[in-house]
């Protein structure tokens, strides 16, 4: 008996060759091509760190990177401020349509996000804000408004999942309202606070139209470079700037990876 | 029995996952008509032992002959038997019509017809609905559900989904009835209804059931035969009676009903001593022989001091409904008694013991003996990936070890034992049980307690797989998490190969 | 209850500073000047329908209606692709070994955890590196793997709760393999399925970057064409607000849709015969 038997598992497998395929090589490819050059005279690909030169020495990339960094911290900051007492009073059981406030958050998303940046600037302009004036306050502006519900999905997916009665615990147990709050609840909630900072900080810092639009192009992010390389066909250049970026992602996972632990909260409300 | 009457038989059947064994060598054959319960702790085997008989799992080995066919290899919709599973498996997506109807319409059935030039031919055909409709109603009958065929399974009961659950697998009439305890999940009063409607439905149908628990009293209650399993080998084969009243080891004897179990020796023909006395019995062994004895707690009766063969304390008195449960100390051991006799308790009483009542028994363990020991480069004794300072010594009588670590004999030759393979034993009285998995030697589980009458005895399993028995005055409980200690100086060591083999020059 | 009501009013306030864009859109869906300022709401007499007309009839019109259709048609493919694909992914991925789930599961991180713009240059350079022309199907392959993990990770909670033993029933009852995956399996976690692909639409609906980057130039969505126009300090093209308005309407009413008959489910199921 040569035939192979059907079993379950092999079902998997279309999707296993499609994540090699378009997702393993090509990170792969971009590693190789951060540290490659190509000579454009013979089309000879060799191994270099010329792209790592190229980048640091240039002190618009440098200005560009922090005041991403920048962005991308202050971005994350607001979004939990505001994000985090709207999960919190949603997640009380108290309301019975929390769920589709929730749900309406969420909603907006089925309008192109670029429109509704578009929308948003508009909106600021015919208040008399204006994003050539003002670029860096309109964008901040731009990106809260778009980042807010991807904050509150994953804080809330966290605290539907909070045992309240530890709050009334820590209470009963001598603590006040701040030291419940800063001893107990954070704690508690401490994987959707990494969950939603992850889903903020690193599209802040690498995207590139939502400070386009609202700040009228006076404003570039690291998004802006890539973007950049990617309309001169400088590939190499392009993906040693992913790889940073890559690097960031690594190191914000292994710094966070005992946080999330198995319930992946993202994936939580839908 | 004629072999004509064996409906499904397992032979050599062992099956492994991921190198260790769940199954070992399994040897069983059933009558046509017949309740067999597969009976033992969980993990022993026996939910395996089902599922590589419904088809879910293959064997590593053995074959299964269904009526003398080898079913083996055929995958479980191919097989004429059913299953019904411990927690129901209904599809919540359909009624409890379209459950029941489900292997039904799938089915096809063999049908002999005659063509257009009058010859007779064979075809195969679906049900046509009012078949199924005819059989499904039939289904219901017999399970008392009549009328429910439009119902969401999800707003049934437990025990009615335990009945659908069984509708739907007898609707096939299947050669074999596979239950996976199918009462499990049941609270008690329903667990005895559907003991009885089983056992009354098995008789009606005629059906071979296979019946899969770990409870003894459902075992006994229902079965015809019943296979006690443990550690995937089978304990023991036979009639509820004889299961109970003949026990072939120790582990049968405590898993099967309450027992009082110890440790005596025979000291003459068809004599045995125990609880300090040398007591008649019917079973001969060999005399000065180390054995186990069982006695049922009902089997022991008590009399006033003096008058029985053994006198004892009693220490405590419990009422059971139908008996007393009495506790009498005979020195150090305990000797649990059931008898309808009113007696005060603290007070000196005696027993005595029927010879037919002395169930005497082959020691299961006398000695820990590990066969896949070895020595590594700092002449430890590796057991179960753990190394031990052994006196490595003893291997070469009047031998010492040198500067160098090489063991010299009193002639001067020099050994390198080295990666030799040694046999190791260690009495059970010389393994301390820890309390944590830290302190100890080696880390292990419980997986199995009995108490002898003044001691237990209990199997530490470590995570390499490799058992400790163990005697001990402590008590414990099952899947406690415990690590062992040995003193090394107490290992007895046997060389596998020559010694010679090991001369260094 | 000062508390209950001032936490009330921020979550309002809150769901209204949300939406305010998009009201803005759609009042000025029925002021058909070209660019948005509420001064011309006072200039009398300037509500009307224009804006529709001009999105139906109008070469405007035909512009955006067209980015529309392109959008639509990206996002429902790739959601199906996703969908099918990610179902088939995700039952294998609950019958594998430990470790080869793990591996699925890493896997698919990967485009969860990358911004964007990594999963879009990473693309783009593969299909540099092997000379394939941006066409659809490129496109297609970056929606998919922008969605694909989000439909796995839907439908797997599904499995976790089904009955371990229902497709061994099925099974065991005479089904196929492929006839109990059909009838048995992918009808107990359809929900997730379904919230998948809502997902993948969702998503996709959203993109930019990805759509930027892996598309052929000629293939016009809305995102792209928006950025287009008002990255250069452009405005919205009015008949855009017009577009606008009628998604918000109809993914209203689709939305009351599904509350509704979910809601009824229960008692739907009668008898029979």
């Amino acid at each position: 008996m040569s035939k192979i038997k059907f079993q379950r598992k092999f079902l998997a497998i279309p999707y296993g060759i499609f994540l090699v395929l378009f997702v393993v090589i090509p990170m792969v490819l971009i590693v190789v091509y951060a540290f490659s050059k190509t000579d454009p005279v013979t089309n000879k690909t060799t191994f270099s760190f010329e792209n790592l030169t190229t980048f640091f020495s240039n002190s618009y990339n440098l200005h560009t990177f922090l005041i991403s960094l920048a962005i991308g911290l202050g971005n994350t900051i607001i979004c939990l401020l505001i994000g985090y007492p709207i999960a919190f009073i949603l997640a009380k059981k108290e309301y019975k349509f929390n769920y589709i406030i929730v749900l309406l958050f969420v909603m907006p998303m089925w309008i192109n996000f670029v429109l509704r940046t578009a929308a948003t600037r508009d909106l600021l302009f015919t208040l008399g804000l204006s994003g050539g004036d003002h670029p860096y306050i309109s964008t901040m502006i731009g990106m809260v408004y778009n980042y807010l519900p991807f904050t509150i999905l994953p804080l809330y997916t966290t605290m539907l999942k909070m045992d309240r009665s530890l709050i009334e615990a820590s209470m009963d147990l001598g603590a006040n309202k701040v030291q419940t709050f800063t001893k107990t609840i954070i704690p508690m909630t401490f994987p959707g606070i990494v969950s939603a900072a992850s889903m903020v900080f690193m599209p802040t810092m690498s995207s590139y139209v939502i400070s386009d639009v609202m700040g009228e192009r006076q404003i570039s992010l690291i998004g802006n470079i890539i973007q950049l390389y990617f309309d001169q066909g400088l590939w190499n250049l392009g993906s040693f700037v992913a790889l940073i970026l890559l690097t960031i992602i690594l190191v914000f996972m292994v710094a966070t990876r005992n946080m999330e632990k198995e319930d992946n909260v993202r994936g939580g409300l839908w | 029995m004629t072999k004509k009457n064996k409906i499904i038989e397992l032979k050599n059947i062992c099956k492994e996952f991921d190198g260790t064994l769940a199954v070992d060598n399994f040897n069983l054959y059933v009558r046509k008509g017949e309740f067999v319960t597969f009976l033992g702790p969980s993990g022993c085997g026996k939910t395996t032992t089902l599922r590589l008989i419904a088809g879910f799992e293959m064997p590593t080995s053995g074959v299964i002959l269904l009526n003398g066919e080898d079913i083996s290899k055929l995958p479980p919709y191919e097989r004429p038997v059913n299953t019904v599973f411990q927690r129901y498996a209904l599809f919540t997506h359909m009624d409890v019509y379209d459950n029941i109807a489900f292997g039904l319409k799938l089915k096809k059935i063999k049908e002999t017809y005659v063509d257009k030039k009058g010859v007779e031919k064979e075809r195969y055909r679906k049900y046509t609905n009012e078949e199924i409709d005819e059989k499904v109603k039939k289904a219901l009958k017999i399970v008392d559900l009549e009328e429910f065929e439009w119902r969401d399974v999800s707003t049934l009961s437990g025990g009615q989904q335990q009945r659908i659950a069984i509708a739907r697998a007898i609707v096939n009439e299947p050669q074999i009835l596979l239950l996976d305890e199918p009462l499990g999940a049941l609270d008690l009063k329903m667990r005895k209804e559907m003991q009885e409607e089983l056992k009354a439905m098995h008789k009606k149908l005629g059906i071979t059931f296979i019946y899969v628990t770990h409870d003894q009293e459902e075992a006994l209650a229902m079965s015809d035969t019943i296979v006690v399993m443990k550690d995937g080998v089978i304990q023991q084969i036979g009639t509820p009676e004889d299961i109970y009243n003949e026990p072939a080891n120790a582990f049968v004897a405590d898993f099967i009903g309450e027992s009082n179990i110890y440790s005596a020796t025979m000291v003459g023909d068809k004599l045995v001593r125990f609880l300090n006395h040398n007591f008649v019995c019917v079973d001969e062994f060999e005399n000065n022989k180390k054995v186990d004895v069982v006695i049922r707690p009902e089997d022991i009766v008590l009399g006033d001091a003096g008058c029985g063969m053994v006198d004892g304390k009693l220490v405590s008195k419990t009422f059971k409904g139908v008996h007393y449960e009495y506790i009498m100390m005979v020195g150090r051991n305990e000797v649990v008694i059931q008898t309808t006799d009113n007696f005060e308790i603290n007070r000196v009483a005696s027993i005595s013991i029927d010879p037919f009542n002395i169930h005497i028994m082959e020691k299961e363990f006398t000695v820990n003996r590990y066969v896949d020991a070895w020595i590594d480069k700092n002449n430890n004794v590796v057991i179960s990936e753990e190394p031990f300072e052994c006196d490595i010594t003893q291997l070469i009588p009047g031998s010492h070890i040198d500067d160098e670590g090489y063991l010299v004999d009193s002639l001067g030759v020099r050994y390198d034992l080295t990666d030799a393979d040694v046999i190791a034993e260690i009495d059970l009285k010389d393994i301390e049980v820890i309390d944590n998995s830290e302190d100890g030697t080696i880390a292990g589980e419980i997986v199995s307690i009995i108490y002898k009458g003044d001691h237990y005895q209990i199997i530490v399993r470590t995570e390499e797989d490799e058992d400790f028995v163990i005697d001990t005055e402590y008590t414990w409980n099952e899947f406690d998490k415990v690590s062992i200690k040995v003193d090394p100086k107490k290992i007895k060591l046997t060389l596998k190969a020559e010694v010679k083999e090991y001369v260094k020059d | 209850m000062v508390k209950k009501i001032f936490a009330k009013v921020f979550i309002y306030f809150m769901l209204l500073l949300m939406y305010a864009p998009i009201i803005l859109l759609i009042i000025f869906s029925f002021v058909d000047f070209d660019y948005i300022d509420f001064r011309q709401l006072f200039n009398g007499d300037v509500i009307n329908l224009n804006l529709y007309k001009e999105l139906f009839t109008g070469e405007d019109g035909e512009v955006v209606v067209q980015a529309f259709k392109n959008t639509l048609l990206i996002a429902i493919v790739s959601a199906i692709v996703s969908t099918i694909l990610g179902t088939f992914a995700a039952i294998g991925m609950f019958y594998s070994k430990k470790r080869m789930r793990k591996l699925y599961e890493l896997g698919g991180q990967i485009p969860i955890l990358n911004p964007e713009i990594i999963t879009a240059l990473s693309l783009t350079i593969l299909f540099v590196f092997v000379g394939i022309q941006f066409n659809f199907f490129t496109l297609l392959i970056g929606h998919v793997v922008l969605t694909i993990p989000f439909v796995v990770l839907s439908i797997l909670p599904k499995l976790k709760q089904m009955d371990n033993n229902i497709y061994e029933a099925a099974l065991d009852l005479g089904a196929k393999p492929s006839k109990a995956l059909r009838s048995i399996i992918i009808p107990q976690i359809l929900p997730g399925i379904l919230s998948g692909f809502i997902l993948a639409v969702t998503l996709s609906l959203d993109d930019y970057i990805i759509t930027a980057f892996t598309r052929n130039n000629s293939f016009v969505t809305l995102s792209t064409y928006v950025y287009g126009v008002t990255s250069k300090r452009g405005a919205i093209p009015p008949t855009l607000r017009a577009l606008t308005a009628i998604i918000v309407v109809v993914t209203l009413i689709v939305l009351l849709v599904i509350n509704f008959t979910s809601g009824k489910k229960d008692n739907k199921r009668g008898k029979r015969i």
